[in-house]
This record gives structure tokens, sequence and C-alpha cells, in this order.
């Protein structure tokens, strides 16, 4: 079962791998965005741990609702929303539990990214995050290290495509053979979920 | 890359603090990034929030004041503000008579206003949403975020401004800054890429004799990459795309706009060849304005909008308007 401790836990190594990734990120978001992606999820999963640190909410949902609602407030862009959404609706689908079990997890995390395609009306495909979040959402099933590899395959998956939505749609072709920095910020958090679960 | 900044984390915050020196009559929240005119909120007056990412300067904060926004939310370089920023900016302007969120298409400023919309309703503000979305060079709208918002924002924030201060109510305010959007068009036009403090270096790689037709206003590259062209051509390349979708019959605004780092010696000059296209397509003009108005940090090139208007918006254009960025009939 898991439990706050390893929601938080969650928050914590994906701040620290947003802090390593983040010019790594803006890089990606240059040639086809506007070479921000990086420097904003960082001052947002900032925001999110210094939360964490003030107030700890005792349940699993608690902490992601209180991490979504920091990374809508700091953010800002594309990024915070899509991202407070994903996390706020999927703490919202966890209740009130003080554990939940895996794959309770997987359930709710899928409504989050559920709620992110409606909020952003991209599917897979079009180039976005959702093209790492939706294949680990579905091989969460499996582990919490099949759905890392599975993210980060989607991420990778996406360089060949165009993309349909965000800032990068408006190259048409010209943004073919870049990967999307979306799908890889995507692909820290499964990581990130991943190295909390200690796989 | 060399930047006028302290470090690149503050450049935003900096920036209000110089806004704030410059100009008492307006209030700086420089700590929650929003800036309203002194007086708001003006009793029975709507009030109008706009707002964006930063680097686009005088666009939205230097258009604060009396005759135009009533307030406006910076974001980080490039980045949409967040809902908080305009909730407060709502909350700080608004008299009982609603609020107009002025908004450009882009998906961030989109997701931002609309949380937004729906915080300041719960707190019982009334408010309605116009969206700017002006630029040609975005072809295929069902593939793309569709068409952005670009330099009719500066229309849109003109005349709906003159409207609100003579007093009309929101739902008229509303239509007729959605009437400025939709008469609208603008084409832009990049010679070279801007650098964001975050990155410190060109956002893309333009070589010395090459620009790039149809760019948008955040570095992001453009559609058509081509060698260089006279300021003639460039005129008809992108009067043309204007004209193409605008079809004006009534006499146009001009906006001849520098995106940061071109001269007006070029602008004017560069206002010539728009003139003599439109003149040669037998498109009347109105007013013209030629200067830095939603500019790209240190990008250099130009952007063409024209706004068909009828008598009522030529007389809101004209109107007295007193900000930062744009000053006349006071």
């Amino acid at each position: 079962m898991l439990d706050a401790d390893f929601f938080r836990r969650w928050m914590t190594v994906t701040a620290e791998s947003v802090d390593r990734e983040a010019e790594r990120l803006t890089a990606l978001d240059s040639p086809i965005g506007d070479a921000d992606h990086g420097s904003n999820l960082h001052r947002g999963f900032t925001a999110v741990t210094a939360a964490l640190e003030k107030e700890a909410p005792g349940t699993p949902g608690g902490v992601l609702t209180l991490a979504g609602r920091q990374l809508i407030s700091t953010v800002g862009g594309a990024s915070g929303p899509l991202y407070g959404t994903l996390l706020r609706r999927t703490g919202k689908a966890l209740g009130d539990a003080a554990e939940v079990s895996a794959e309770q997890l997987a359930e709710a995390l899928r409504a989050g990214v559920d709620a992110v395609m409606t909020l952003g009306g991209a599917a897979p495909g079009d180039k976005t995050m959702i093209d790492a979040l939706v294949p680990a959402v579905d091989a969460l099933g499996d582990s919490f290290a099949a759905a890392r590899t599975a993210a980060e395959e989607g991420a990778v998956a996406t360089t060949p495509l165009q993309a349909r939505k965000g800032r990068a749609s408006y190259l048409g072709e010209r943004s073919i053979g870049h990967q999307d920095p979306g799908a890889t910020s995507a692909a820290l958090l499964v990581a990130g979920l991943a190295e909390a679960a200690g796989e | 890359m060399k930047m006028l900044i302290n470090v690149p984390e503050t450049v935003v915050a900096d920036a209000l603090r110089g806004l704030a020196a410059a100009h008492p009559d307006l209030t700086v929240d420089v700590e929650n990034r929003v800036i309203v005119r002194r007086d708001a909120p003006v009793a029975g007056k709507v009030g109008l929030v706009s707002g964006g990412g930063s680097g686009h300067e005088p666009l939205h904060g230097g258009f604060v004041g009396p005759g135009m926004l009533s307030a406006a939310c910076p974001g980080e370089v490039f980045t949409s503000p967040v809902p908080d920023q305009m909730l407060r900016a709502a909350a700080a302007v608004d008299s009982g008579a609603g609020v107009l969120f002025i908004v450009k298409n882009y998906t961030g400023d989109v997701l931002n206003f609309d949380m937004a919309a729906e915080l300041a309703e719960d707190e019982g503000i009334q408010v309605a949403k116009v969206l700017v979305n002006d630029d040609v060079a975005v072809t295929d709208s069902l593939y793309t975020a569709g068409r952005r918002g670009t330099g009719a924002t500066l229309f849109v924030e003109k005349i709906a401004g003159a409207a609100a201060d003579e007093g009309m109510p929101l739902e008229r305010v509303e239509a007729i800054a959605r009437q400025v959007n939709e008469n609208s068009r603008s084409f832009g036009v990049a010679l070279s890429p801007c650098s964001t403090p975050a990155k410190g270096s060109p956002t893309f790689d333009l070589p010395p004799g090459e620009l790039e037709l149809g760019i948008g206003i955040h570095g992001e590259p453009g559609r058509e990459r081509r060698a260089m062209m006279t300021s003639g051509e460039i005129a008809e390349a992108a009067v043309e795309a204007v004209v193409e979708d605008l079809k004006p019959r009534n006499p146009v605004l001009v906006l001849v706009n520098g995106m940061g780092a071109t001269p007006l010696l070029e602008l004017y000059g560069f206002n010539a060849e728009v003139h003599r296209v439109l003149a040669a397509r037998g498109v009347a003009v109105a007013r013209v304005l030629v200067g830095n108005y939603v500019t790209s940090l240190d990008m250099a090139g130009a952007s063409v909008t024209l706004c068909q208007v009828d008598e009522e918006l030529l007389r809101l254009w004209d109107a007295p308007v007193k900000t930062p960025g744009l000053r006349w009939g006071v």
C-alpha cells in the first residue's frame, strides 16, 4: 500500500530531477517552442516541495491536490494548468484514503490524464505530454518500472511527429524531428514515481 | 549574449519596479505582478484586464491607464500569467459593472484565463472574455492551436478601453472587442531571432542572409524561410497575406509594429512600402501607428496589422488615451 509519505517522496524526487534536467528541457523547447519549459517547471516544483514542507497533508490525495494547486499558481503557460490539473484530478480521485493500492493509483492517474486531455484538447499522437502519459498509465498495471519505460519510449516516439497542439503546432512540418519537451518532462514525472517506489 | 539584467530570475520583477518608478499614476504590485490604473475601480465602468507573457513590452503593462486597460498581469518571459494574478486584477478593477478579459489565443493564456474566470465568478465578479486571434500566418487552424493573437491585441485593448470609459455595459464592450478582433489581421516577419533571459542565447538559428516569414511574438520560428528580401518585397508579402484574408471594404487602421530590435528609421521606411502596397490594392487608410508596440524581446523584424473600421470604431480609436505606451488627446 502507498501512503502520504510515498507521494511526498514522489514529488520530491520529481522536483530533484526537474532541477537536474531543467536545462535539457529548455533546450528541447527552444527549436520548437519558446525556450522556457525547464525554467517554468523548475519554478513550479520548487514551490511544490516548499509547500509540502510547510504543510504536510496526511493523505495521498491531499499531497497531490496541494502539489497541483501549487503548479497552477506558479508555473503559468500551458504547463501550469495541465500539470496542475493532472495532479489535482489524480489527487481528487484518490479521495481521503490514508493509503491506496497501486491499482487505485493507476485508476486515479488515468482520471488525471483524461482531465488533461479534456482541458488541453490533445489526443495521443499530437506530440504533447499525453504521448508519454497514456502509455505510462497503460503500463502501470504491470509495474512502476514498466510505466517509466513506457513513458520514456513515448517521449522519444514524439520526435518524428508533427505537433498539433501548443506552440510547436505553429511550426507545422518544421516541428518534425524534435522530441517534445512536454512529453519529456511527463516522463520525468513518471520516472519519479518509479524512483519513489524504489524500482 | 549580453543583456542589461541582473539575473534571469528577477527580470520581470526588476522591470516592474522600474515601471512603477517611471509611472506614479499606475499602481504596480511587484510581488503579485499586477499593474492597475491608479483610480480603479472606476464607479460604473467595466474593468478591462489583459495579460500574457512578459517580453512584449509595452504590451500589456504599458497599455494600462485611462482610455485603455484597467489592469494587466505580466507573466514570466513568454509565459502566461497564473490565475491568481488575473483574479487579483479582476478584484482590483471591478466596480460591479463586470470585467472583460482580453486573451490572446495561446494555449497557456486561454487555460489560465479560463481558470481565473471561474474563480472570479465564484467571488461574484461578472466576467466576459474575448479571444484575440489575428495571425494569418497560421493557416491550418484545424491542426494547430488556432490562430495566434498578435498585433490586433493593441487595437482591441484601445478600442474596447474607450468603450468601457464611455460607460458602455459589459455586453456592449465585449461585442465591440469581438468586432475589432474579427476585423483585424496580422502578419509578421523576423530578420533575427530573439534571446530569452532564461536561455541567454538566440532561440533559433537564422543565418544572416535569410529571414523568417509568418512568425509569432514568442521567438518561435515562422512557417517559411527565404533569402533576405527588400523592405518593399516584405511589405508585399505581409500586406498581401493580410488583405487576402481580411478583404477590407472599409478604411483600415494600420499598425506597423517593430519586434523590438528594428530601428524606427527602418520601420518608417517599411511603413512607406506598406502604404504603397495598400494603395495599389485600393485599401483606404484611416489611421496609422508606427513603432514598437507588440514586441518580442530583441527580435529584429516587423509585423503589419490591419483593422477594418466603421465610424464607431474609428471614433473610439480616436478617443483620448493616457498610458505609458500609448497616449494622445490628453
